[in-house]
C-alpha cells in the first residue's frame, strides 16, 4: 500500500467535510476517517514498505515508531468528538471538523517528511491549521490565547526556517549541493561546515522546541490548552508535539553525523531538565486544572528531550514515552474536558466535589493523574524508568537526581489541584451547572479506552512495538 | 550584478530603520511593503545566465504577496477597525532606532565572523538578513498595537527570506513556493484573528490581553 494514502485520505475527508451540508451528521467524518487511517497505519506498521533513501516522503522506521500512536489517539479523540460536538450543537462545526481532519493529514506528512524544507512546510501548516480549533469557544479569553499562540508559535516556526536554511548553507559551504533531504545531509556528515551546523542546531532546537513547548519557549501552551476544548488539547499535546519531537530527533542525527553529537546531547539534556523544572514549579502554583495539564505536557516534553540526549537506550525510552505520554495525556484532557463542561469553570477555587457531580469522569481523571505521574503499572512508569536507567548507565548522577525531584514536585502539584476539585462538597452554582451535563457513554468510553491502552502498554508492551522503536533508533544512530 | 543587489539590500536595510522610526501605522505598513517589493526583485538579479521561468514566477509572487496583497490586507484592517493611527510603543522611537542601528552594525560584524562561500563574500545578504530579523524582533516586542506587531513579524520573515536567497540555486523552487504560500496563509489567519480581537475587546491594543496568566 502506498503510504501517501495516509496523507491523502484525511485531506480528502477534510474537503468532503467542508462541503457537507448537515451540521448534525458532519462530525461522523471524524471517526470514519480516523478508523481508515488507523487501519492503514497499522497495516503499514506490520508490513513496513521499503523506503528509497532519497525520497522526500516515506514511511521510514522513525515514522513507523511514532505515527501509529498519533493515529490511535486521533481515532479515540474523534469518537469523543462526535459526542462533544453533539453537546455543542449550537456552534457551527464545519471548520472544526474539516480542520481536525486536515491536521491528521498534515501530521502524517510531517512524520513521514524526510526533507528539511518539507518538514518545515508541514509543521507550519499544522500550526496555522490549529488556529480555528483554539478559538472554537469564541470567547475573548480564547482570542487572547490564540493571539499569543500565533505570535509565539509563528516566531518559533520562523526561527526553525532560518535554522533549516543554515543547515542547507552548511551543506553548500562544505562543498555539497545543498540537498536538504536528511539522508544526503547525514551522508555528507563531517563535510558539513561546522559553524553553520552549530548555528542551525541552536535555531532548529529553539524553533521546533517552541512547537513542542519546551521551557522557556512554552508560554503559549498554558493559554492555548487552557482555552481550547479538551479534544483539541488531546490532539495538540499527543499529536502535534510529537511531530516537532521527531523533527528534533532527525536534526540531531544530522548534527551528530557532522561530529557535534556531544554538544547536541548536552543542550538537549539541559533544555529537558530546565523544562521539567519550570513545569514542576508552575504545577505547584497553578490554580487552573486545564492549564495544569499544559504544564504537565511541558514536563513530559522535557522527559522526551532528556531521553533523546542519552544515546541509543535513552532514545528508545523516549520513543516508548511518546506512546505512553500521548495515550495518557489524551485520556486526561478528555476527562478534564468533561469536568470543565459540568463545572462551568476551570479554576480550582470555584470547583469542588466533582466526585459527587460527575463520579465517572472524576474517577477517570484521578486514575489518569496516577498514570501520568508515573505510578505503576501504567505506561509512563515503565518509559520513565527506562529513561532513568539510561541516564544512570551514562553516569549522569546529578541529572537523574534533578529528574526524580522534578517528578516528585510535579506529583505534588498535580495531586494538589486534582484532589482539590474532586473532593469536598460541591458549590451550589456548580451543582446547578452540572445538571446540563450528562455523563453518557460517548464522553466516558474514549478517555477510558485511552487509559486502558496506557495500562496495556505498561503491562504487556508488544514485542513488535519494541522492535519498531529499536529500528527507529538504528535509523537515528547509524553504526559506522 | 552584485553591486545592484547590494544596493537593493542596502535600501531594504534602510526600510528597517524607517519602520523602527515610524510613529504612524500607514508609514510602517508602507516601509514594510517597499521592503517586500525590493526582496521580490532580488532573485531576478541573482540569476547568472538565462532567466528561469520558475524564478520569475517566485519573484512575481513575492512582489505580489509581500509588496501588494499583505500590506493591502493590513491597510484594510486598519481602516475597518477604525483604530487611531498612532503607534503606541513600549520601546520609544529613538531607543528603537538606536537599537536598530546598533543591531545593523552588529549584524555586519557577526556576518564577518561566519564562513561564507566565495560568491557570497561581497554581498550584504547575511548582514541584511540578520538586521531585518533583529528589527522584526524589536517591533514584535516594542509595539502595543496588534497590526504593528504583525508588521514586525513580516519584517522578521523578510529577513529569513533574504537568508534563503543564499540557497536559491540549490533548493528546489517547490520548497520556496511552499514557504511563500505558508507565509501568506499565515498572514491571512493573523488578519482574521486581529479582526476577532477587535470585535471581542473593542480595541487592538495588546496591552488589554492580560487575562491569561499565572
Amino acid at each position: 500500500m502506498n503510504p501517501l494514502l495516509l496523507i491523502i485520505v484525511p485531506l480528502v475527508g477534510a474537503a468532503l467535510a467542508a462541503f457537507w451540508p448537515d451540521n448534525r451528521t458532519r462530525p461522523w467524518f471524524l471517526p470514519a476517517v480516523g478508523l481508515v487511517h488507523v487501519v492503514m497505519t497499522f497495516w503499514l506498521f506490520i508490513n513496513p514498505p521499503i523506503v528509497t533513501p532519497d525520497a522526500w516522503l516515506g514511511f521510514d522506521p522513525l515514522a513507523r515508531a511514532v505515527l501509529p500512536a498519533v493515529s490511535l489517539l486521533f481515532l479515540v479523540s474523534a469518537v469523543y468528538g462526535v459526542s462533544y460536538l453533539r453537546i455543542r450543537s449550537e456552534r457551527p462545526n464545519r471548520v472544526f471538523v474539516a480542520v481536525l481532519l486536515a491536521i491528521l493529514g498534515l501530521l502524517s506528512a510531517g512524520h513521514q517528511a524526510r526533507h528539511l524544507g518539507l518538514l518545515w512546510i508541514t509543521t507550519e501548516a499544522v500550526t496555522l491549521a490549529a488556529v480555528p480549533l483554539l478559538h472554537f469557544n469564541n470567547t475573548p479569553r480564547a482570542f487572547e490565547a490564540t493571539w499569543k499562540y500565533l505570535l509565539v508559535g509563528g516566531t518559533g516556526i520562523a526561527l526553525s526556517l532560518l535554522g533549516s536554511f543554515c543547515l542547507g548553507y552548511a551543506s553548500l559551504h562544505g562543498g555539497g549541493v545543498g540537498d536538504l533531504t536528511f539522508t544526503s545531509l547525514t551522508a555528507q556528515g563531517a563535510g558539513l561546515s561546522h559553524p553553520w551546523v552549530l548555528t542551525a542546531w541552536v535555531l532548529l532546537l529553539v524553533g521546533y522546541g517552541t512547537k513542542m513547548g519546551l521551557a522557556p519557549m512554552h508560554t503559549w501552551k498554558p493559554d492555548a490548552y487552557g482555552e481550547a476544548p479538551g479534544i483539541v488539547g488531546a490532539i495538540l499535546a499527543g499529536g502535534v508535539t510529537t511531530v516537532a519531537f521527531t523533527a528534533i530527533l532527525r536534526v540531531r542525527s544530522v548534527v551528530a553525523a557532522a561530529g557535534a553529537g556531544p554538544i547536541a546531547d548536552r543542550t538537549l539534556l539541559v533544555i529537558g531538565l530546565f523544562s521539567m523544572l519550570v513545569a514542576a514549579l508552575f504545577l505547584l502554583g497553578t490554580r487552573d486544572y486545564k492549564r495544569m495539564l499544559a504544564y504537565s505536557s511541558v514536563e513530559h516534553m522535557g522527559i522526551l528531550c532528556i531521553g533523546a540526549a542519552l544515546g541509543t537506550a535513552g532514545a528508545a525510552a523516549a520513543l516508548f514515552h511518546v506512546w505512553s505520554n500521548s495515550l495518557t495525556k489524551g485520556s486526561l484532557f478528555l476527562s478534564a474536558g468533561n469536568i470543565r463542561r459540568a463545572a462551568g469553570s476551570p479554576l480550582m477555587d470555584d470547583v469542588r466535589g466533582m466526585a459527587v457531580l460527575t463520579p465517572r469522569s472524576a474517577a477517570l481523571f484521578v486514575a489518569g493523574m496516577f498514570a501520568v505521574t508515573a505510578c505503576p503499572p501504567f505506561g509512563p512508569f515503565f518509559s520513565e524508568l527506562q529513561v532513568v536507567r539510561a541516564s544512570l548507565t551514562a553516569w549522569h548522577g546529578v541529572a537523574t537526581a534533578i529528574f526524580l525531584t522534578c517528578l516528585l514536585l510535579a506529583f505534588f502539584g498535580l495531586t494538589r489541584v486534582i484532589f482539590g476539585i474532586v473532593d469536598g462538597r460541591p458549590h451550589p452554582t456548580t451543582k446547578a451547572n452540572s445538571k446540563n451535563f450528562v455523563e453518557t457513554i460517548g464522553v466516558l468510553a474514549p478517555p477510558f479506552v485511552l487509559l486502558g491502552l496506557s495500562l496495556w502498554l505498561g503491562l504487556f508492551t508488544p514485542a513488535i512495538l519494541r522492535e519498531a522503536w529499536l529500528a527507529a533508533v538504528a535509523q537515528l544512530f547509524p553504526t559506522p | 550584478m552584485s553591486g545592484t543587489l547590494n544596493l537593493l539590500i542596502g535600501l531594504a536595510m534602510g526600510m528597517n530603520l524607517l519602520a523602527l522610526g515610524s510613529s504612524r501605522l500607514p508609514a510602517l505598513i508602507r516601509a514594510m511593503s517597499i521592503q517586500g517589493m525590493l526582496l521580490g526583485v532580488m532573485p531576478l538579479l541573482m540569476e547568472h545566465e538565462r532567466l528561469d521561468w520558475r524564478v520569475v514566477l517566485v519573484a512575481l509572487a513575492t512582489i505580489g504577496g509581500k509588496g501588494i496583497l499583505i500590506p493591502g490586507l493590513l491597510r484594510r484592517a486598519t481602516r475597518a477597525a477604525n483604530i487611531e493611527r498612532e503607534i503606541e510603543p513600549f520601546i520609544g522611537f529613538i531607543p528603537s532606532l538606536l537599537l536598530g542601528a546598533g543591531g545593523t552594525i552588529a549584524a555586519v560584524a557577526l556576518a564577518r565572523a561566519l564562513p561564507l562561500l566565495p560568491e557570497h563574500v561581497g554581498t550584504l545578504l547575511v548582514p541584511g538578513s540578520l538586521a531585518s530579523i533583529l528589527t522584526g524582533f524589536i517591533l514584535l516586542i516594542g509595539r502595543a498595537k496588534a497590526i504593528a506587531q504583525v508588521c514586525g513579524y513580516l519584517i522578521l520573515e523578510n529577513g529569513i527570506y533574504l537568508f534563503g536567497l543564499l540557497l536559491i540555486h540549490s533548493t528546489p523552487l517547490l520548497v520556496e513556493s511552499g514557504i511563500l504560500l505558508d507565509v501568506t496563509v499565515g498572514v491571512f489567519i493573523i488578519g482574521i484573528i486581529v479582526d476577532r480581537i477587535q470585535r471581542a475587546f473593542d480595541s487592538l491594543d495588546t496591552r488589554k490581553l492580560t487575562t491569561l496568566r499565572e
